[in-house]
């Protein structure tokens, strides 16, 4: 690159994004009912990056108060359930911190209801719980929040389907190219190998990046256990370089040379 | 996995249930409205049967009205001194709207300027799309482009390079109060989407 002295008045030098392949969900997914009619039944179409796509909103002050992040005192009283920590830092691929990013979350309750008119579940709601998080990250990438653990809540894709316990993020990094919105869930749930969702991800690695790791380091004893959730969001080029593909390439992970 | 390189997490469905932890007051606003220049974009989202997506989440990306992102990863700076969100009624550039139960949408913004593209060319006016709904296991992205904007859309290189029997579908109708845009999700009339 350093031998390219000829710059165009015109042209840009932007960072480079791939299309990422063998890490998200299969679109079309029919074992999710919810995907036959509304997965675009065409190709998608090539889309050379511009600046709309390398930049993004750089959300934060303002969208966020404090105590956005604890959502176990969002009431007059504490609700009920499991009280954990939910912890974890937001970098790019290549491992560069995404600092200052808004983090937002979302869950059910201790019952596997959510405080969303929508839901019917005939569980219980938590008067004292709305399960809703926002946080931005600290100048490492990283975010934590205090919360109970959601509970498994069964829907009906399919008979007798429950969704594994889980908690929504939302994730902006720096470019609209990093956007990301996703599920994390918890160790050990007797739930995966039902889940239509979770096993759209076809990748076995890829898939285990979405369960947190029990994190005992990181409890608070006798207050909550804790879980740690790293988030990889699709990160810039670092060199042209055709040696480091490979490497970057999470279908050859398993590929133990 | 490798201990090496960080693997990028997999994206999962918004699902349903998102409305009370991601909607904003002021979401659909990208600048207030009745700043000079504003406009109203919005239409409706389909299903392959035709019915409306009543639980999506529509988000827009845009440049200013001079064309600037207010970002350090435009290496222009901030051209005009319109950018850095001073522009006429607090410009955000990203815009955030659910779909409601006729599968409707709007936002209030400026109608974008002109920015380079790939190859250094200026692109037409444009507004990203990210469509997000229950049975999306990942984003759905799109382009805006405008009506009233035929010779710019005509040398556009992400526009030209489409089909041309379905531009159109990445085209916003020019209407009295704005542009309407609509997305189809399935069949002959559908939205063109890019894989991002």
């Amino acid at each position: 690159m350093s031998s390219n002295v000829d710059h165009a008045r015109s042209s840009l030098v932007l960072p480079r994004y791939r299309v990422p392949t063998g890490v998200h969900p299969e679109l079309m997914s029919p074992d999710y009912g919810s995907t036959r009619l509304r997965v675009p039944d065409r190709p998608l179409n090539k889309m050379p990056l511009t600046l709309t796509e390398v930049t993004g909103p750089l959300l934060g002050e303002g969208r966020v108060r404090e105590s956005d992040a604890d959502m176990t005192r969002q009431h007059a009283g504490e609700p009920i359930g499991e009280r954990i920590i939910v912890h974890g830092r937001v970098i790019e691929e290549g491992g560069r911190a995404v600092a200052n990013t808004l983090v937002e979350v979302w869950q059910a309750n201790s019952a596997g209801r959510y405080a969303h008119a929508s839901d019917e579940h005939p569980a219980p709601h938590d008067p004292n719980f709305t399960g809703v998080g926002r946080c931005l990250t600290d100048s490492n990438g990283r975010f934590r929040f205090t919360t109970v653990k959601p509970a498994a809540y069964p829907w009906l894709n399919h008979t007798n389907a429950w969704r594994p316990a889980h908690i929504h993020f939302s994730l902006f990094g720096r470019a609209f190219t990093q956007r990301l919105i996703t599920q994390m869930y918890f160790p050990g749930d007797p739930l995966f190998y039902q889940d239509p969702i979770m096993l759209a991800v076809r990748d076995e690695g890829a898939r285990q990046r979405l369960i947190a790791e029990f994190d005992l380091a990181e409890t608070v004893p006798e207050w909550a256990l804790a879980y740690r959730f790293d988030i990889v969001l699709l990160g810039p080029d670092a060199t042209p370089m055709e040696g480091l593909d490979n490497m970057e390439d999470p279908e050859h992970e398993e590929d133990d040379r | 996995m490798s201990p090496l390189t960080p693997s990028l997490t997999p994206s999962q469905t918004i699902g349903p249930f998102y409305h009370h932890a991601l909607l904003w007051a002021d979401g659909p606003e990208v600048v207030a409205p009745g700043t000079p220049g504003a406009i109203r974009i919005h239409g409706r989202i389909l299903d392959g049967a035709g019915a409306p997506v009543a639980d999506g989440l529509v988000e827009t990306w845009q440049a200013d009205s001079d064309g600037g992102f207010d970002h350090p990863d435009d290496p222009r700076g901030t051209p005009g001194g319109t950018a850095g969100g001073t522009a006429g009624g607090g410009f955000r550039g990203f815009g955030r709207c659910p779909t409601d139960e006729t599968g409707s949408w709007s936002i209030t913004t400026l109608k974008p300027g002109r920015e380079p593209g790939a190859d250094g060319r200026l692109q037409a006016p444009h507004v990203d799309v990210s469509l997000y709904a229950r049975g999306l296991l990942n984003r759905l992205v799109t382009r805006i482009y405008f009506s009233d904007e035929a010779d710019a859309n005509a040398e556009d290189a992400l526009l030209t390079g489409v089909e041309p029997d379905r531009r159109a579908t990445l085209v916003a109708t020019r209407e009295d109060d704005g542009y309407r845009f609509d997305i189809v999700l399935q069949g002959e009339r559908s939205t063109v989407f890019f894989a991002l």
